[in-house]
């Protein structure tokens, strides 16, 4: 089956998976003074930049509030640098697409692991302002595992679309980067689920971000389980979109050599 | 009984989209206008029209032909990097290409990481590479550069890095994608040597170069792509010489159409133009237009002139250079004291040379007509090039003397 052979090369040439995310990772803030620091002061510096501007500026009113737009802010950025460098993958693979041969889907593969290693890294901030703010940290933060495998999934997915679909049409990109910022903004990451009036939160869980977003909120800061109903529900649209995903790009995949 | 071959190919073609050839990228316009426009099959480029190669194991196979002939495209198939549209492509054993060389190097990363990481790419185990480390380290010659930055690399050393890298692959199946023309000499040696060696070691080696003296030195057997089809294959000195007959013919197309058009096309003019140069031909000996010449047959140089002001016996000269821009011969009708008599105030002045004895390369003419102390009325720099071709291939140097060899073995007189 299409799917398994998709995932199983992926799994077969991990080694090179690790390379390429650690040449990511490593790459990106090599020859800075500051090095692989960046990769702890960035969302820390990001947080500071939000919780000044909502909590001096635009005054939401809510407890710890600061702490509670990291927890669903740090998966946005996760997800929305994915997509970001994920739909550029090929199209920047340059001689790695059009003059080496291996499974191409290990570039997408590699933005969205790095992106989620970072996101990962920078987990320890964030609880270290859970402490520091005096919210509880509960048992039930192993919620992480499953909603973060069913965020990869996704994310995965999407990036897979993505980067083929820019190499058929390069403006994808500027549109997902506009498309972006919207999206942003219509999921609860700044304002809590209770600032959106009541008739549109139905529509809320339509935005699969949304659910990662208050799902992650939910472990994080208000130390309940998610809703497993809806998450399963996403899980499983998350699968056939990996399914669709996976056959464009299996069938697409021959043209990028030539198209880049 | 018969071995299996390393390389089989039967049938094989590949056609390219145009629009995907063209610079401009696909755009959400283009794409939305696309079910509009008409006749999509007449945008199809076939670049490999039904090629068959077969290759025994321990074989070294060359692909020559002129650029755009779909070399480079056979390579990438072979190596799988492209899809066939049709035809059957089969090649047995690991392969490694080296089509490019440190692929996937980052700038920022030691030659030590980036060791790891071409490596991985090229499908090496870390263990492996670990094994390998020291012998890719000094083969490259990079020293303790190896613990620096890639980007304060030479190019050179980064040629040598990737090249070491990609050769200790271990491969069965070498694919050589003119690699032997980048680096200094001292480089180049050194791929020889290793195409050497994979030869002794049995492996199968295809490779697709310009270099056709190396061609004829590697090859067990050549093939010969033109437009996409195999024109000639078999003995590489036979099919190097066919192919060198007929690119040799269509250089002197080229020239010709170029000369026809009548302009003179300089690199650098000067002179204040009292004598003006109006024309340049290069000729055979049957009076035609050419831009190749054979090496020990006559060239022929005439220039048309118009005398705008009244000068007193102005002496034309001509000047031939090589490609390094080595002066081959110059002179003039004042150094020769040639006297051509009184001058019609327009003419032609011929310069014929019986015997062009220049070792075969391109070359490039300057002419200029001066005044008796050397000043000069028009001075016509790199006015015309020709080739010269025909002789052996390996003559080195400007001129070629005619020559033959002979033995007279010990206490004989000549």
């Amino acid at each position: 089956m299409l799917l398994q052979r998709h995932m199983a090369e992926l799994a077969k040439h991990r080694a090179l998976l690790t390379a390429l995310v650690s040449r990511e990772l490593k790459g990106r803030y090599r020859g800075s003074v500051l090095g692989f620091l960046w990769t702890f002061l960035n969302p820390l510096l990001l947080l500071c930049v939000y919780a000044l501007v909502f909590s001096v500026y635009f005054r939401i009113q809510m407890d710890n509030y600061a702490v509670f737009m990291f927890c669903g802010l740090l998966p946005w950025v996760f997800f929305s640098g994915s997509l970001n460098d994920g739909a550029g993958a090929i199209t920047d693979g340059g001689s790695l697409v059009t003059k080496v041969l291996f499974p191409l889907q290990i570039l997408p593969a590699v933005k969205v692991l790095a992106a989620f290693v970072n996101y990962l890294l920078s987990l320890p901030i964030l609880f270290a302002f859970l402490l520091g703010w005096g919210v509880a940290i509960t048992p039930k933060l192993i919620a992480f595992f499953p909603v973060a495998a069913v965020h990869i999934l996704f994310t995965y997915a999407l990036a897979l679309l993505l980067s083929t679909a820019n190499v058929f049409m390069r403006d994808t990109r500027h549109i997902l980067a506009n498309f972006l910022t919207l999206w942003f903004f219509v999921t609860p990451i700044l304002y809590p689920l209770s600032q959106v009036p009541e008739k549109w939160r139905g529509l809320l869980y339509l935005n699969p971000a949304a659910i990662f977003a208050l799902s992650y909120q939910d472990l994080f800061f208000w130390g309940r389980w998610p809703r497993w109903d809806i998450l399963g529900l996403l899980a499983l649209g998350s699968l056939v979109l990996l399914l669709m995903a996976v056959v464009i790009f299996e069938h697409y995949k021959e043209y990028f050599a030539e198209k880049i | 009984m018969s071995e299996p071959l390393a390389i089989e190919v039967a049938g094989l073609v590949k056609r390219f989209r145009r629009e995907l050839l063209k610079s401009d990228y696909t755009t959400w316009k283009s794409l939305l206008l696309r079910p509009f426009r008409r006749d999509r099959a007449a945008d199809l480029l076939t670049v490999l029209d039904g090629v068959d190669l077969a290759v025994g194991p321990g074989r070294t196979l060359a692909i020559i032909g002129e650029n755009g002939s779909g070399k480079s495209t056979l390579l990438k198939i072979l190596a799988g990097i492209y899809k066939p549209d049709a035809g059957q492509v089969s090649v047995r054993g690991r392969v490694s290409s080296l089509i490019e060389l440190g692929a996937g190097f980052h700038p920022e990363f030691s030659g030590r990481e980036n060791v790891f990481l071409n490596g991985t790419i090229l499908g090496l185990s870390k263990k492996e590479i670990n094994r390998r480390f020291e012998q890719i380290v000094e083969y490259a010659g990079l020293g303790q550069f190896i613990e620096a930055p890639v980007r304060t690399y030479s190019s050179g050393m980064y040629v040598r890095l990737g090249f070491s890298v990609a050769v200790n692959v271990d491969p069965d199946v070498l694919l050589v994608d003119e690699v032997l023309a980048v680096g200094d000499e001292a480089f180049s040696h050194k791929c020889e040597d290793k195409l050497n060696e994979f030869k002794r070691a049995g492996k199968t080696i295809c490779l697709v170069s310009h270099d056709l003296n190396a061609v004829k030195k590697f090859a067990d057997e050549v093939v010969w792509l033109d437009g996409g089809v195999v024109a000639a294959r078999g003995e590489p000195a036979r099919v190097i010489d066919a192919y060198r007959q007929v690119v040799a013919k269509r250089e002197d197309e080229v020239g010709r159409r170029a000369i026809s058009r009548g302009e003179l096309p300089t690199a650098d003019r000067w002179g204040e133009g009292e004598v003006e140069i109006t024309a340049v031909r290069l000729l055979d000996a049957d009076g035609q237009q050419h831009a190749v010449f054979a090496s020990g047959g006559p060239l022929f140089i005439e220039m048309d002139y118009k005398i705008n002001q009244p000068v007193q016996a102005p002496a034309f000269g001509i000047g031939l250079k090589n490609s390094a821009g080595v002066i081959c011969y110059g002179c003039n009708t004042h150094v020769d004291q040639a006297s051509l008599g009184p001058l019609p105030n327009e003419g032609t002045v011929r310069f014929a040379a019986q015997r062009l004895d220049l070792v075969p390369g391109s070359y490039l003419l300057d002419v200029a007509v001066t005044s008796p102390e050397g000043r000069d009325y028009d001075y016509l720099v790199q006015v015309a090039s020709f080739a010269v071709r025909g002789g052996s291939d390996g003559d080195v140097g400007i001129y070629r003397p005619p020559h033959d060899w002979s033995l007279r073995p010990r206490g004989e007189s000549a």
